[in-house]
């Protein structure tokens, strides 16, 4: 079976895995549910379509939930026409298989102050029928206290196993080793000042010029600009070596450092 | 001032409990005023290596769930009047730990006990979590083989991230307990060698145990191996290892290796 399908195959080209980040705006609901709901039905009527069509996370951290108690929850959401796309700080085995999926790593971004909703100017202006006036956008204004981008960052510490080190902003230097089943996600390049175990995907953001350089590679996989390579793609003479890792057109590129 | 370690590795079976029991055992051996917990609800073991399983009347969960008082619970030891365990219950499951619960029992034992012992479940789920959170310091057991080595890599992080004492921005004090160690497997290289495994991990060595008989011996025969058979080579090597933890400078034996390099490998690993 796999076999025929892998005859059929002719278009080999890779395929591309990139990282994306985008802002969600993070519900944290309090206990009692019905309470914060209340509260959250009055601020959806002060501004209308506040959570139409927005990317929202809830962050369910710290509280005392059961998987039953998380689904109502959901169900609530639901009818208030607030999308949940993922969940934060819930254990997974409250998370149940129709729910949206888990996430982490999140950093903050600042708050989100929802504007009061401009409506009784907007429903002026659609009596009126006036089209020439622009009708003033319900949009919130989105404060993004973040301080300025730095370009790196230094991680002092071994990363271990299932941890990721997530940095778009820039490059990653690591002083010490990357373990197997931990992973190094960089928008620039990653330098690791000890063995590189686990995986590293340099460039996640779209950048082909990132590169990967290691004391020692024993890595689980590469990726540079979403193309990646796997332990056996690589060339055996390079393991256990000082390696540095870059991107020629669509060829990942390895060669042993001095 | 009481010290707090959690007996962890994440993987099962590479001798958290043996090693509670025995180093627990050690401490108490010296005098100190010692308790071991165990922390795995529903599948608790501590009771049956320390050989007290049919003088449990109270457990953990009733003490965090205000059942009984924390003196109800406690056995003492019938070999040492300096060691005491507080059992797990075996009806229960882990959901019945809360964390205000054990933070409770924890700061309760903190005034009359010198060492406090967690035995951790194996797993990084909230019986894991939970038996860490506290800890002072850790011991991460680890057996020279890939998988172990990884669940313990994976257990350092959490240790790293999870605990109160990371919480605060303090870091926790984390040794490295090797155990099952065979030296002619090891140099067959059917298993990892010491110098691999602290490569891997990068956390300071606490004491190599070899594999041996004796220890599943005792653990059979309701005893710690360390008040089992104070001779047998097991038994020096955790109480090593429990003086290394009291702060002395003990020298670093590996089984089946010269002593030459053994001082060189400890006074390395210890800088």
């Amino acid at each position: 079976m796999t076999k025929t399908l892998a005859k059929t195959l002719t278009d080999t080209r890779p395929i591309r895995l990139k990282g994306r980040s985008f802002l969600a705006i993070v519900l944290s609901p309090e206990l009692p549910f019905a309470n914060w709901l209340e509260r959250l039905d009055d601020l959806a009527a002060r501004s209308t379509g506040f959570f139409l069509g927005r990317p929202i996370v809830l962050d369910v951290e710290g509280l005392d939930i059961t998987q039953a108690d998380l689904k109502e929850l959901l169900g609530e959401l639901g009818e208030r026409g607030v999308r949940v796309m993922g969940i934060e700080g819930a254990r997974g085995s409250i998370v149940g298989p129709n729910m949206p999926p888990l996430m982490k790593g999140g950093r903050p971004a600042g708050d989100i102050e929802p504007e009061p909703d401009p409506a009784p100017k907007a429903a002026e202006a659609a009596t009126a029928g006036a089209a020439n006036e622009p009708v003033k956008k319900a949009a919130p204004a989105i404060e993004v206290h973040s301080t300025r981008a730095v370009a790196s960052i230094v991680i002092a510490e071994p990363v271990r196993s299932g941890q990721s080190i997530i940095f778009p902003e820039g490059d990653v230097t690591i002083l010490g080793s990357v373990a197997s089943g931990a992973e190094v996600v960089a928008g620039g390049s990653i330098h690791i000042y000890g063995t590189l175990r686990g995986r590293a995907l340099a460039g996640s953001v779209g950048n082909a010029s990132a590169r990967i350089f290691c004391r020692k590679l024993e890595a689980e996989l590469l990726a540079i600009d979403g193309l990646y390579k796997m332990p056996d793609d690589m060339d055996p003479k390079h393991r256990g070596q000082p390696v540095m890792v870059w991107l020629e057109g669509d060829t990942i590129k390895a060669e042993r450092l001095a | 001032m009481a010290k707090v370690i959690v007996v962890t590795s994440g993987k099962g079976g590479v001798g958290k409990t043996t090693s509670t029991a025995a180093l627990g055992a050690a401490l108490a051996q010296r005098g100190e005023k010692t308790v071991v917990v165990d922390f795995d609800v529903g599948l608790r073991n501590l009771d049956l290596v320390m050989g007290a399983e049919r003088r449990v009347v109270y457990d953990l969960i009733n003490v965090v769930q205000g059942d009984a008082k924390l003196s109800q619970a406690l056995i003492r030891d019938k070999r040492l009047e300096t060691l005491f365990l507080l059992p797990a219950s075996q009806t229960r499951d882990k959901d019945n730990l809360t964390a205000e619960g054990v933070e409770r029992v924890i700061d309760e034992l903190r005034k009359s006990f010198d060492w406090i012992i967690c035995d951790s479940p194996a797993g990084i789920e909230r019986g894991a979590t939970l038996a860490m959170r506290h800890a002072d310091t850790a011991v991460v057991v680890t057996n020279p083989e890939v998988s172990s080595v990884r669940d313990s890599d994976r257990i350092i992080g959490l240790l790293d991230a999870k605990t109160k004492k990371a919480e605060n921005g303090e870091r926790m004090e984390k040794h490295l307990l090797l155990t099952r160690y065979d030296p002619a497997r090891a140099e067959r290289g059917d298993m990892l060698k010491v110098d691999d495994v602290l490569e891997i991990l990068s956390i300071p060595l606490l004491g190599i145990i070899p594999e041996s008989m004796d220890v599943l011996r005792a653990s059979n025969l309701g005893s710690p191996v360390t008040l089992a058979d104070v001779s047998c080579a097991p038994a020096i090597a955790y109480r090593d290892a429990a003086r290394r933890l009291a702060g002395e400078q003990v020298p670093m034996t590996i089984p089946g290796e010269r002593r030459g390099f053994m001082n060189k490998l400890f006074g390395r690993r210890a800088a």
